[in-house]
């Protein structure tokens, strides 16, 4: 490992714009990380951001409660169109987490440096992103008090969950998504949370940070071990980011529906979950290294690499539409054709151009380096591709169930006042999330970061 | 550096993750017996009744059949509650005077039915039919027990669907001959033969058709 990475650092520092800023220190480092949680004032910004998302926070649970009041006649989910705006919220947003898990796992273990400043805020994406997503399909369940019924539990009518469903699958994927992010994300922090016990001026953060950072006294005998907890939980994560979504593919590709059952749509999923995972990174991660002044940490080189796997995973979402469409053709299968062309110029053809405008035209833009180092340039792509996402999810669900192989159950669907008030909600409920996570959490990585420093080479390499 | 917390902690911290197995396991088990408990499904427990009418009575001392007062269980679904004539038939000439039985005279005078509490309630997405399964040789007290020793009326069952799949999954080991049906201290040394014997005589659909959703929830 150590001469590893001192090879790394001769390498790489001339080939590329180093992964963190000139000039720092162990102790600048996390002076500079742990001040904006433990000595910064409460910025007024903080507060606005906190409050307007608190108040959307409000507005989901009235959502919610009037749901769970009134039943989902509500929403404007109805036969044909079933599933409307719950399933593509629910699929859009674990998509998002999956940027959280490929930087957290995959980039560990393929030992890219550059994930050190961003997998921490990434990882705690995907879990809210998750936490989100959950939300949906309970809430789709109709009687969501009921969502223990989806666990295999030795219950009074003798019955197990139908395993033959995707559904199911979807609800183990999902359940071990969230778990085994939690354990990472929370083992990660441990040694943070050391850091900010032994750096806490209040009796209260003292305790709190003592009681979560679990007797971590930083011993060489504690680093062997979680080094080795560490990468083994890394190897655990690295399957899911391609297992769930899969899964989640599945959930449309195992039905018979026209536009749904297709082999493509795993690999599909995949990458356009990764796609929009990596335009919410680059979404939170421009505003917090300015408000905060983590330019240093938080790089060029950092949000170049993120522009580029943004890049890659466009071409393969491209490359997936194109595949549908020629399939659909080449099937030579009527009711696959027809579904092909009413997605065209059918009565959603408005959200399917806007899908290939935001996913497949306007990020060409990133093949120029001066736009993937225009951070505002990056911003605004990366909530395109969000929109884009978004909308690629509704298009999926509603045009394949609007209109099936019998033009006599054919209709129409459109999303409530009620639907949009809880997607809104659900994004307010992340920004809430975030803006705690923020504040009371180290934001970057304090003791992964230290490892970057020139500080740390030399002494390994003395020693 | 003064240490952050007592020595004890470590302990303390090993005692709290050892422990959450057991406490976790503790509560799952208070939901799974709490679930089958007489507290949620009812059995055992007697309802008040505007007369308390003794099955152990009428059956065990006056010999008085099932059918004569449940008199459609062979031919429809709902077993039958008797008219308030059918128990005048005895009770004009005997107890015509009891105060106990003054609802029930009450009722014969005005023709206002007696409104008695029912005690087998299944929920109203369950299709039962008592004459099927009276016709393929599932006795009564297979499933309301010993009526016949009861002085109140009780549920012995717990009604859940738990134990209703477990006759449909395997009826050889709970039907009896058809003549028996009535019979409420039947019993017999020989199940294992006879019970495969009847379910091939009487037709008994097989496991696949008696546990499949639609049989009972239509």
């Amino acid at each position: 490992m150590a001469t590893e990475e001192t090879r790394d650092l001769s390498s790489e520092a001339l080939a590329r714009p180093p992964v963190i800023g000139p000039g720092y220190n162990f102790t600048s480092i996390t002076d500079k990380i742990s001040a904006i949680v433990l000595r910064r004032k409460t910025s007024r910004g903080w507060l606005a951001g906190f409050g307007v998302s608190f108040a959307i926070v409000s507005l989901l649970l009235y959502a919610v409660g009037r749901l769970l009041v009134l039943g989902i006649g509500i929403w404007g989910v109805e036969i044909p169109v079933a599933w409307g705006f719950a399933i593509a919220n629910f699929v859009w947003w674990i998509g998002i987490g999956h940027a959280g898990t490929l930087i957290s796992a995959i980039l560990l273990l393929l030992h890219q440096k550059w994930r050190t400043s961003i997998n921490r805020f990434a990882e705690a994406m995907t879990l809210f992103a998750v936490m989100c997503a959950g939300l949906f399909p309970l809430l789709h369940m109709g009687r969501p008090w009921f969502f223990y019924w989806l666990l295999p539990y030795p219950n009074t009518m003798t019955l197990w969950p139908q395993f033959r469903s995707p559904l199911v699958w979807d609800v183990f994927a999902v359940f071990t998504y969230f778990t085994v992010s939690l354990v990472f994300w929370y083992i990660g922090l441990i040694p943070d949370l050391a850091t900010l016990r032994d750096r806490a001026k209040s009796k209260f953060a003292w305790f709190v940070y003592g009681v979560l950072s679990m007797g971590w006294r930083g011993g060489s005998r504690h680093w062997r071990r979680y080094d080795a907890v560490y990468l083994l939980l890394a190897g655990l994560a690295t399957p899911l980011v391609v297992s769930v979504h899969t899964v989640v593919s599945f959930d449309f590709a195992v039905s018979i529906l026209p536009g749904w059952h297709s082999t493509i749509f795993p690999p599909y999923f995949v990458a356009g979950a990764i796609y929009s995972g990596f335009a919410m990174v680059i979404t939170l991660a421009v505003p917090i290294r300015a408000v905060y002044g983590l330019e240093d940490f938080i790089t060029m080189r950092h949000l170049e690499n993120m522009a580029k796997i943004m890049l890659a995973t466009c071409l393969m979402v491209t490359y997936s539409y194109l595949s549908e469409i020629f399939f659909a053709w080449y099937s030579g299968d009527r009711v696959e054709q027809y579904m092909e062309a009413n997605r065209m110029i059918g009565p959603y053809a408005f959200m399917f151009w806007l899908l290939v405008a935001c996913n497949i035209v306007i990020p060409q833009a990133l093949w120029f380096q001066r736009v993937r180092r225009s951070v505002p340039l990056l911003f605004v792509i990366s909530i395109v591709v969000n929109v884009g996402m978004w909308t690629e999810r509704y298009v999926i669900v509603v045009t394949s169930l609007h209109r099936d192989f019998m033009p006599s159950s054919w209709g129409m669907y459109s999303g409530t006042w009620w639907d949009y008030a809880t997607l809104f909600g659900t994004i307010g409920l992340f920004l809430f999330l975030f803006f705690l996570f923020i504040r009371f959490l180290p934001a970057i990585s304090m003791a992964e970061m230290r490892e970057l420093v020139p500080e740390a080479k030399v002494q390994e390499a003395e020693g | 550096m003064h240490p952050t917390f007592h020595r004890s902690a470590n302990t303390v911290a090993r005692l709290s993750i050892y422990g959450a197995v057991f406490v976790l396991a503790g509560l799952a088990w208070v939901a799974v017996t709490v679930g089958r408990s007489s507290y949620v499904t009812e059995a055992g427990i007697a309802r008040r009744q505007p007369v308390p009418f003794s099955h152990k009575h009428h059956v065990s001392d006056d010999g008085i059949d099932c059918r004569y007062c449940h008199a459609t269980v062979e031919t429809s679904a709902f077993a039958g509650m008797p008219s308030t004539a059918t128990c005048m038939n005895c009770h004009s000439q005997i107890w015509s005077d009891s105060p106990v039985l003054e609802p029930v005279r009450a009722s014969y005078r005005t023709g206002e039915p007696l409104r008695w509490t029912r005690v087998h309630n299944l929920p109203g997405f369950v299709y039962f039919d008592h004459s099927i399964h009276v016709n393929k040789g599932v006795g009564c007290s297979t499933c309301h027990g010993r009526v016949d020793q009861m002085p109140l009326t009780y549920q012995v069952a717990s009604l859940q669907m738990e134990w209703c799949v477990e006759c449909h999954q395997n009826p050889a080991a709970y039907v009896r001959p058809r003549e028996q049906v009535f019979d409420m201290s039947w019993r017999t040394d020989r199940q294992d033969e006879q019970g495969a014997q009847l379910v091939k005589d009487y037709k008994i659909k097989d496991t696949h058709t008696l546990t499949s959703c639609s049989t009972c929830h239509r």
